[in-house]
């Protein structure tokens, strides 16, 4: 299974599929954690191949989409200035704050532009000694640790034009958030490969012990989902609950150590609160004192700065996978990726915009 | 955003940020490889957000390469 044809091949999926079905005795509700996962799952269609005992529900793994919706709101005012150059990855600049987005914003003559890398923005700084260049942080544990380096670059080499506003949100308190759900319906999880790049599996252990749930850590393709499902479901029915890695031809046990490192000498946990979803205890990354001066949210005094989700978005349900994108009376019609009320019908990872883009029917 | 990009390290320079010349496919960007220890010209690496945070085999690689060459031609489809 080395090459792509191999992942995607008919006829091993075929195989998996048998296999699945041949191990399944009773019902089973699996969460893939990450929104990529759930792209590929619904490009693929691979939850219409599997037997109707095993539902799959889409976790709240994107971090665009759980991005609250006042810290858009924050977004929108620093851009909004004068002096700022307001970078992002471009799935951000069409997330809905309470009364625009960032491409309102640029619409309305606002410099803010879509860069690759925050390290592109140390660049844009030296280049701007009159203008404040600021990075939109957001991200899981993958973005953490380059997120981080720019900070360090920044200070060593004293550009003081140059802050973050950070967004950065954890897997693990995500899934404890999921599992001490009264409305709880996860048997287990597909976990998201590139995170565990960076992060390893270890941190999954806890989960396992204190649940009781079996974790699988999974790459993006068919047949590695269709694969991490098989391996899933055999926990299951066989009673065990472990963390195995289904991705080992990318992921190693103990993750990146020294991005593991740079993370924690940047960031410290702190409570963070999840669009759509609420406050989840220490499940976001702030900056530490000594790297306040980097501090966005601090330089630019937006601490008051806060609005209030659409109420007909139902995106919280969706990330807590308690429905699925078609069950929202707006779906296709009045929440579309041209005009979207939530950030799960805008982000590349959304699951909105996956059935949006894959299962709309005409 | 979650997902990384597997690119093929060209060069690298001896730098702060350890920074690479690496290949995606036909483009070629820089990235840090500041993270990754044993970085060789040639290795191929995943590449999130501009750092590189694993060194990948090729075939590796390659499989995500046509993954996302595909989705590219998608998303201009639906354009």
């Amino acid at each position: 299974m080395k090459y792509l044809d191999e992942y995607r091949d008919q006829a091993t999926t075929q195989q998996f599929v048998q296999a699945i079905r041949a191990l399944v005795t009773r019902p089973w509700h699996l969460m893939e954690v990450c929104g990529g996962q759930t792209h590929s799952i619904v490009r693929f269609g691979l939850d219409e191949l599997l037997p109707p005992e095993i539902q799959l529900i889409h976790g709240p793994g994107c971090p665009v989409c759980v991005t609250p919706v006042e810290l858009i709101d924050k977004a929108v005012a620093i851009a909004s200035l004068p002096e700022v150059i307001f970078c992002s990855f471009g799935d951000m600049l069409r997330v809905p704050g309470s009364s625009t987005d960032l491409f309102g914003v640029k619409s309305r003559g606002g410099d803010v532009r879509i860069v690759y890398s925050p390290l592109d923005c140390l660049q844009i700084a030296k280049e701007n000694p009159a203008r404040q260049v600021v990075f939109f942080a957001v991200g899981f544990e993958t973005t953490a640790p380059v997120n981080g380096m720019s900070v360090v670059a920044a200070k060593r080499q004293g550009l003081s034009n140059y802050s973050i506003l950070v967004s950065q949100v954890l897997v693990p308190p995500a899934l404890e958030a999921v599992l001490a759900s009264p409305h709880r319906r996860v048997d287990g999880f597909i976990a998201a490969g590139h995170v565990c790049t960076v992060m390893g599996t270890e941190e999954y252990q806890i989960l396992v012990e204190r649940h009781r749930v079996p974790i699988v850590v999974t790459g993006f393709e068919p047949l590695d989902l269709l694969q991490g499902i098989h391996m899933l479901v055999s926990q299951l029915e066989e009673g065990r609950a472990e963390v195995e890695n289904q991705y080992e031809r990318i992921v190693r046990p103990g993750g990146n150590r020294p991005a593991q490192e740079l993370i924690r000498a940047v960031f410290e946990v702190r409570d963070r609160a999840w669009r759509g979803i609420g406050s989840i205890a220490a499940s976001g990354l702030g900056l530490r004192e000594a790297y306040a001066d980097f501090d966005a949210e601090r330089r630019f005094n937006v601490a008051e700065v806060g609005g209030q989700e659409d109420p007909e978005c139902c995106s919280g349900q969706v990330l807590q996978g308690f429905i699925k994108p078609q069950a929202c009376p707006a779906f296709g019609t009045r929440c579309t990726p041209d005009t979207p009320l939530g950030a799960t019908m805008v982000s590349g990872e959304g699951a909105c915009a996956a059935y949006y883009r894959y299962r709309r029917r005409a | 955003m979650a997902q990384g990009i597997p690119g093929k390290v060209l060069a690298i320079q001896d730098d702060e940020m350890k920074t690479g010349r690496v290949a995606f496919g036909d483009e070629v960007r820089e990235a840090s490889l500041a993270l990754l220890e044993d970085v060789q010209v040639g290795d191929y690496v995943l590449v999130q957000a501009g750092s590189a945070v694993e060194i990948m085999n090729e075939s590796q690689a390659l499989e995500i390469f046509a993954l996302l060459k595909e989705m590219e031609g998608e998303e201009k489809d639906a354009r």
